[in-house]
């Protein structure tokens, strides 16, 4: 009996590196930490109320961003660890092994735990203000997509120390991560990690569109809207159209391995390279979904600071909905060498071409926009000055790589690495820190210290050129990607330069969480609720908004309406006639989110391991929680009374409405 | 695109825009849904396609499939679309009672559909075409078989509607649930359209 426990328990958690066992430590370590201050200082019901039954976009979107910062910091250990593995030739601080896991874990979290979530929680804390609407279409829904992305996350981390990492890259092309190849549960974690946070992502974009096209403030036409606002609506119906194809994709690699189905085998007739179609007719979108929503924040920060309206908004919308549309017809440039005949790749080298049009088309736009403005340079600013040479460069080697022929030179090198991680970092990390920055007073209502804020600044923009820089020069020289080791004498200074670069990046990352803890204890306060003297609705209020966001919902006539109405009261003119306050009607909060999360989880945990015992009464469980929110939805909402919105506003606003 | 659909800004008195009609706006959310069910299901066909001639050396579609089974299914398919079309239209005149009835012939119809379509996979099975046997007949299970769980989930959640009605009436909320259902249903019977002609005439033909 005994025999048979331990016989289990060293096969089901991960052992032998001493790397794990301190990540052990500290994961335990870490728990019981939190376990004991959430108790000693009474803190569970206060968890329990107003965060994790939540329905509110606001708390929503901070839990986003936080669990985001947790997952950076998870995906920036790995990137760290890979680099140091490559700083010199012949390492051995990583086995090859580990190495294949390590940058495998390290693509998922950081697309999908990373910069995911960080979308989905600017989009929360944003867009609803900024439209002038009280909540998102469905908040119980939002809830439900908050705790779907959560269970995904917990189940795609867990594997790091039960059972083993996925080690098949970020994509998991078959057949290396078919069960041929791949017999372990590392797979099965990354299948149904990214499965259910999948389904909370499309969520997230159903609602969103709904969102923007029911509740806008009276008046608000579309092309009133701010640009933000615009590049959330791109960003989701993008999403509705890409997700499901990464949802059955998943499905099928699932039927393969749990059934021994033929999709992508080598036998029975399977075609590993339908796979790789399918993935990646999700996985260009995707790559533009995560970073249509940063240049929304750098149309918003640039009209901010520069004191301007936006220079070409139709265009600038246009060059969008383009985007959107032509990132489904370039997927096949991400496997040029598969073979498909010149045709076919001179056909997606164009349309990739393209795709750098509107692009540049929105790059001139914020340059016009800064045009004889009166620009001033807070942090938020400075990560959109930023961006634009990072971009630029990102996007002339990605019109590189489109060009197939040159590809087959290329494609799988460090040149591929450094090309997508200057766009990924340049354009949707710095985007995201962007807005970041820049809502953050009206998150939490007050600022975030400008100084340290300088410095994390610097160091990631040096860091940044400092480690990818190097590697397109190396990956020219014939340095390929996913290699655990190399030899080459010539590429050791390349080498030592990039992981120096890592370094910097890793210590700027230290000092935004000192930023932030910093900050919370000295901070200047958000008096005004506009400390940026911007321009959009969701500066009409105090910060932090309260929870039914706008008293009165005010009447849009143009653009910019908070900039036009602040005009108007420069002028002298009479302010906005807000109508009288009203009864608001307001979602109840509801626990049902995260216990169908955990039935998720338990699912597929259960399927992980191949344990019908434990995934059926998850699966059961998921559908009990359906039935029961079918059941009490129409109980599920309340009232808040005029006097308490009176008394609430005269405190935020000291007596002035 | 240009013009706002929800609220034209003479509706000066409607200030509230907190008073978005919630119906239309679930009604709204389901459509995109369905876009999204819409990929979901095309992205198998676009495989099942791809994967059709890749038979393994087994027997393929035209050798096994019973087509009277597949005639009687669609049958069942479409009479239950039409049923719950006669629901919906006795919600609009609130007859409760005839609605119901038609509903659960609905849910009785698409049983019957299941119970043929589940025959019909033990037959295949028995023939010795799984899951396992060639991409074609993965390919074949996975997406029939996803098609019938949509059917089992409709009965579910329509056999939910009917106990909410039966408990609280007809009201603007419940006469949501069933419109919104009702589409489910007729999208799921096009789906099988689609299936009917793609995997089984085309395979037979
Ligand atoms: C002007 C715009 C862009 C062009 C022309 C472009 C072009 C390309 C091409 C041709 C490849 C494939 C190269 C190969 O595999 O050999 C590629 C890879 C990649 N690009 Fe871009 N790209 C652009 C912008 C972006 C943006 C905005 C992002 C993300 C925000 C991005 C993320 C990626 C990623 C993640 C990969 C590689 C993924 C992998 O193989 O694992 N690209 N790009
Ligand atoms: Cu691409």
């Amino acid at each position: 009996m005994l025999e048979n426990i331990k016989e289990f328990a060293s096969e089901f958690f991960v052992t032998g590196d001493p790397l794990i066992y301190g990540a052990d430590v500290s994961i335990v370590l870490a728990t019981l930490g939190i376990v004991f201050v959430l108790t000693y200082f009474k803190k569970w019901g206060w968890l329990w109320r107003n965060w994790i039954t939540t329905v509110d976009h606001k708390k929503i979107g901070i839990m986003y961003i936080l669990a985001a910062i947790v997952m950076l910091f998870r995906g920036g250990v790995d990137a760290v660890m890979m680099r140091t593995q490559l700083a010199f030739p012949d390492l051995n601080f990583l086995e090859p092994e580990h190495y294949n896991q390590i940058f495998t874990t390290h693509g998922v979290v950081m697309i999908f735990f990373m910069a995911m979530p960080l979308m989905f929680g600017l989009f929360n804390i944003v867009v609803p203000l900024q439209i002038g609407a009280r909540d998102v279409a469905f908040p119980y829904l939002n809830s439900l997509s908050f705790w779907l992305f959560f269970a995904g996350a917990m189940l795609f981390n867990l594997s790091f120390v039960i059972g083993g990492s996925p080690d098949a890259g970020w994509l998991a092309y078959p057949p290396l991560s078919g069960s041929q190849f791949n017999p372990g549960v590392g797979q099965n974690f990354y299948i149904w990690g990214i499965q259910i946070s999948g389904i909370g992502s499309l969520a997230s974009g159903i609602n969103f569109i709904v969102t923007i096209l029911k509740m806008r403030a009276p008046g608000m036409t579309m092309m009133k809207m701010p640009m933000f606002t615009w590049s959330v609506f791109a960003a989701s119906t993008t999403i509705i159209f890409a997700f499901p194809i990464l949802t059955i994709t998943l499905l099928l690699l699932f039927m393969d391995r749990f059934f021994g189905a033929h999709f992508f085998t080598l036998d029975g007739g399977g075609n590993p390279m339908m796979y790789i179609n399918l993935i990646w007719m999700w996985g260009h979108p995707e790559v533009y979904i995560v970073v249509l929503p940063a240049f929304g924040v750098f149309s918003e920060t640039v009209a901010t600071f520069a004191r301007k309206r936006l220079f070409g908004y139709a265009s600038m919308v246009f060059a969008m909905v383009i985007i959107s549309i032509i990132s489904f017809f370039t997927w096949a440039h991400h496997f040029f060498t598969m073979g498909s005949g010149a045709n076919v790749n001179a056909f997606f080298a164009v349309t990739t071409m393209i795709i750098a049009i509107p692009t540049g088309v929105k790059i001139f736009n914020w340059l016009f926009t800064m045009y004889k403005g009166r620009i001033t340079f807070p942090t938020p600013m400075m990560w959109t000055i930023a961006f634009i040479p990072a971009f630029v460069v990102g996007g002339m080697t990605g019109v590189m790589l489109s060009v197939a022929p040159a590809d087959f030179q290329f494609h799988n090198s460090y040149f591929l690495i450094a090309h997508f991680h200057q766009v990924l970092i340049g354009g949707v990390v710095f985007g995201y820190f962007a807005g970041l920055y820049y809502w953050w007073p009206k998150m939490f209502g007050f600022k975030l210290n400008e100084y340290l804020g300088k410095w994390a600044f610097w160091l990631w923009n040096i860091g940044f050129y400092v480690c990818f820089m190097p590697q397109y020069l190396v990956g020219l020289d014939g340095m390929t990607r996913r290699i655990s080791v190399f030899s080459d004498p010539n590429w050791v200074g390349l080498n030592v330069v990039s992981t120096i670069g890592a370094y910097i990046m890793g210590l700027a990352f230290l000092f935004q969480v000192a930023q932030i803890g910093y900050s919370i204890f000295r901070h200047e306060k958000d008096t005004t609720g506009d400390i940026w003297d911007a321009r959009t609705l969701e500066w009409s209020m105090p910060s932090p908004a309260p929870e039914y966001n706008f008293a009165v919902i005010p009447q849009v006539h143009g653009r910019d309406e908070w900039w036009e109405e602040k005009e108007r009261r420069r002028r002298g003119e009479k302010p906005w006639q807000l109508g009288p306050i009203e009864p608001i009607h307001m979602p109840k909060n509801s626990a049902i989110p995260a216990i169908m999360a955990i039935c998720w989880f338990v699912l597929g945990f259960g399927l992980v391991f191949h344990w019908l015992w434990m995934a059926i009464p998850g699966l059961i469980g998921v559908f009990i929680c359906l039935y029961a929110r079918s059941f009490s939805a129409h109980k599920a909402e309340y009232y808040i009374p005029v006097e308490e919105i009176e008394r609430t506003e005269a405190t935020l606003r000291g007596g002035a409405v | 695109m240009a013009q706002s659909p929800a609220h034209g800004s003479d509706h000066h008195d409607h200030h509230a825009a907190g008073h978005h009609d919630p119906q239309d706006i679930k009604l709204l959310g389901f459509w995109i849904f369905l876009v999204t069910d819409v990929i979901l299901f095309s992205t198998l066909f676009a495989t099942f396609i791809v994967l059709r001639n890749n038979t393994n050396g087994f027997e393929g579609g035209a050798d096994l499939f019973n087509m009277t089974g597949v005639i009687a299914e669609t049958f069942l398919l479409l009479t239950s679309s039409f049923t719950s079309g006669l629901a919906v239209l006795a919600m609009h005149q609130n007859k409760v009672k005839p609605m119901i009835i038609w509903l659960v012939i609905t849910g009785l119809l698409g049983a019957g559909f299941l119970a043929l379509e589940l025959t019909e996979f033990v037959e295949l099975v028995h023939e010795g075409a799984t899951l396992q046997t060639s991409a074609f007949w993965s390919a074949f299970f996975t997406l029939v078989g996803t098609h019938g769980v949509h059917v089992t989930i409709g009965i579910g959640w329509m056999i939910s509607i009917i106990i909410q009605i039966v408990r609280r009436g007809l009201n603007a909320d419940t006469k949501g649930k069933v419109t919104v259902f009702s589409l489910y249903w007729h999208f799921l019977d096009a789906v099988w359209i689609f299936l009917l002609s793609i995997v089984y005439l085309m395979e037979v033909m």
